[in-house]
């Protein structure tokens, strides 16, 4: 304490002194540039270098991966029969590529009705490329930041702002998203075979990027259709899903009245018919007389 | 066979069994065979087991339903829930306790009639359905009897009036029940909806007006009239047209929810080639968004689950599915009519407003539009 007093009345002694105001200017200029050369992420040149780096990085993986049914630029392919092989993907954007890759589905093993949520092959490295390289194909709905979807600050609002946020991502919910999820965002079925997933344990970012872009027979619920901090509440709600305890003891797979009417068909009503069958059966018999016992 | 000697006796409670006798007359029958025992009739320590089991059950049923009680006080419910391998439990245990208490009184009953209660077989003789010839004679004179008494063939004036005053008693039933038959409400009930021209289609829950400029195509928006959807300050805005005018007074709350179920309507952005243009509907999209009303029309479930690459809106009661890239029309399902359509139109700021009411009754058929 003493050192930093004697050393302050030291300078200050100088603080009048011909050079003192520029010698401060420059302390000052060299402190700023030096704090923002170490915080800045990286310059834009720089930026941009790494972004072509993950372009180009995402090109060869995707020529490898990709292209037999997107094509070499993502313009998608015709079979010989004129069917689509794979969809065009300019203009999708690296939110589609995120969701698709980064959940499994895509590369998809055989086309069908449904793709199937499977366990991921690329890294999260190589889901990046990709994405970018599907990015700077056409302008489309980007890999979403993660404040866009991240919902810890529900944590941060009083109890009664919480209840609302929970309560209009349920309504929000309800309203858009019930028709195919099921009012327990465990899914259901869909025509022709196909069904909608189950949304407990999808990951908030990819339910995110679903919202955005609409995979599959999923219509889109873009930020301005609904807005961000909107989806951050449906997603709130989800995780609160999530958390509930099954009140009703076993849900039966939350699947209505297929899953349920099935349990009564069999466990039910078989229940009913063993208790009749037991009702109505022969006891055990003797063949000893009354009295001679 | 009325002869009841011919009739075997069955076994009875005295003890021994009468096996009878082979007859000559073979349109007799033989009879039931000797009653055979079980061992709680003849052994008094399986009797006595039995009576435990039984009591047992019953006292068993009576610790449920005290732990029904304790289960009732015990767990918290609401926003604290107890919970039990990730149950809720207070529901689980209710549901265990008193579904395991009535089991246990079922079986229990059960138990005691199969093992102790007397299962002596029992034959009881029946005999003709009619009455003897006398009785009927009786009734038929008494009848009669009565019939000259009440003097109803001889003095018309009160038979008459007596099947006016009967006829007269249907009329109540006829008015009160009236809404059954047809032309029951006045048209625009059922015809027409909240909708009117120059209205803003606003996001249900959320409220807020949707701008042309906000949809992508494949974007899918769960719409309503403005003024059906509280705003962000939980008030219902009185709906403003374009120019500026108020279009309807602000409803009330019974009125409000029949409204809004009506008017529900869903607003689906898609490539507008992928509309087949209809003749009559040249302009009704708004760059390929189109809106339609959200009621199916085979039973009225509302419907939302829509395929967004055929634009095909399937509803989950019936099935019945709708093409919305072409006019609505039913392509598959027990749905008589296509999904009604509204004629839609930007304001200089691109907030989408319809042009007027649907022009077909939304929500299923009735007897006068067939």
């Amino acid at each position: 304490m003493r050192f930093l007093n004697r050393s302050a009345g030291r300078l200050s002694r100088h603080r009048r002194g011909r050079f003192a105001g520029l010698a401060v200017l420059l302390v000052a200029l060299l402190a700023t540039g030096g704090a923002y050369a170490a915080l800045a992420p990286a310059g834009q040149a720089e930026q941009s270098q790494d972004n072509a780096e993950l372009v180009e990085q995402g090109r060869e993986l995707f020529l490898v991966g990709c292209s037999t049914c997107h094509g070499q630029n993502g313009e998608g392919v015709l079979d010989v029969n004129g069917n689509q092989l794979g969809p065009s993907l300019q203009g999708v954007g690296g939110a589609a590529v995120d969701f698709q890759v980064g959940t499994g589905r895509m590369p998809m093993v055989q086309p069908g009705q449904q793709n199937p949520r499977k366990s991921v092959v690329y890294s999260d490295d190589e889901i990046a490329q990709l994405a970018a390289f599907v990015q700077s194909l056409a302008p489309g709905p980007d890999v979403p930041e993660e404040s866009d979807y991240d919902t810890s600050y529900i944590d941060d609002l009083s109890e009664d702002e919480r209840d609302a946020a929970i309560n209009r991502g349920q309504q929000i919910f309800l309203t858009n998203c019930t028709a195919c999820h099921n009012f327990n965002g465990r899914g259901g079925a869909m025509p022709r075979g196909g069904y909608a997933p189950t949304l407990r344990g999808v990951s908030d970012k990819h339910i995110y990027e679903a919202m955005l872009t609409g995979p599959s027979q999923m219509d889109v619920f873009s930020d301005g259709n609904i807005p961000p901090e909107n989806k951050r509440e449906v997603i709130a709600f989800l995780e609160t899903l999530q958390e509930q305890p099954q009140q009703g003891g076993f849900s039966l797979g939350g699947l209505g009245p297929v899953g349920e009417g099935l349990y009564v068909w069999v466990v039910g009503i078989g229940g009913l018919v063993g208790f009749a069958v037991w009702i109505a059966a022969h006891t055990t018999r003797t063949k000893k007389g009354k009295g001679t016992a | 066979m009325s002869d009841q000697s011919n009739l075997p006796a069955s076994g009875d409670g005295a003890g021994h069994s009468r096996v009878p006798e082979p007859l000559e007359d073979q349109d007799v029958a033989p009879g039931l065979p000797a009653h055979v025992w079980r061992p709680t009739d003849v052994d008094p320590k399986a009797e006595k087991r039995a009576e435990r089991q039984v009591a047992g059950l019953f006292v068993f049923s009576m610790i449920c339903a005290v732990l029904f009680v304790v289960a009732y006080f015990s767990f918290s419910i609401g926003r604290e829930i107890d919970t039990f391998l990730g149950f809720g439990a207070s529901n689980l245990f209710l549901g265990l306790t008193l579904g395991l208490g009535m089991l246990a009184i079922g079986v229990g009953v059960i138990q005691w009639a199969r093992k102790l209660m007397s299962d002596v077989e029992i034959a009881e003789l029946r005999h003709p359905a009619a009455s003897s010839e006398e009785d009927r004679e009786t009734t038929l004179k008494a009848l009669t009897a009565g019939l000259d008494e009440s003097g109803i063939g001889r003095r018309p004036l009160i038979r008459n009036t007596l099947l006016g005053a009967l006829a007269f008693a249907g009329v109540p039933l006829v008015v009160a029940l009236r809404d059954l038959g047809p032309r029951n409400m006045s048209a625009s009930r059922l015809e027409k909806t909240f909708w009117m021209e120059g209205m803003y289609i606003v996001r249900d829950v959320l409220g807020t007006r949707i701008n042309r400029a906000d949809l992508e195509i494949g974007d899918l928006v769960n719409g309503e009239p403005e003024g059906l959807v509280p705003n962000s300050e939980g008030h219902l805005p009185a709906p403003i047209g374009p120019d500026g005018e108020e279009l309807r007074p602000a409803l009330d709350h019974e009125q409000l929810l029949i409204e809004k179920v009506k008017s529900a309507v869903i607003v689906l952005r898609m490539s507008p080639g992928d509309i087949v243009r209809n003749p009559d509907r040249e302009n009704w999209d708004v760059d390929g968004i189109v809106c339609y009303s959200k009621i199916c029309t085979h039973v009225g479930c509302p419907i939302a689950l829509n395929e967004q690459q055929t634009h095909h809106l399937l509803c989950p009661c019936h099935q019945s599915t709708f093409d919305l890239a072409d006019s609505g029309k039913v392509v598959f399902g027990p749905a008589g009519h296509s999904l009604p359509q509204m004629h839609l139109a930007a304001d200089d700021e691109g907030y989408l407003y319809a042009m007027g009411d649907f022009d077909e009754p939304v929500g299923p058929s009735y007897w006068e539009r067939g």
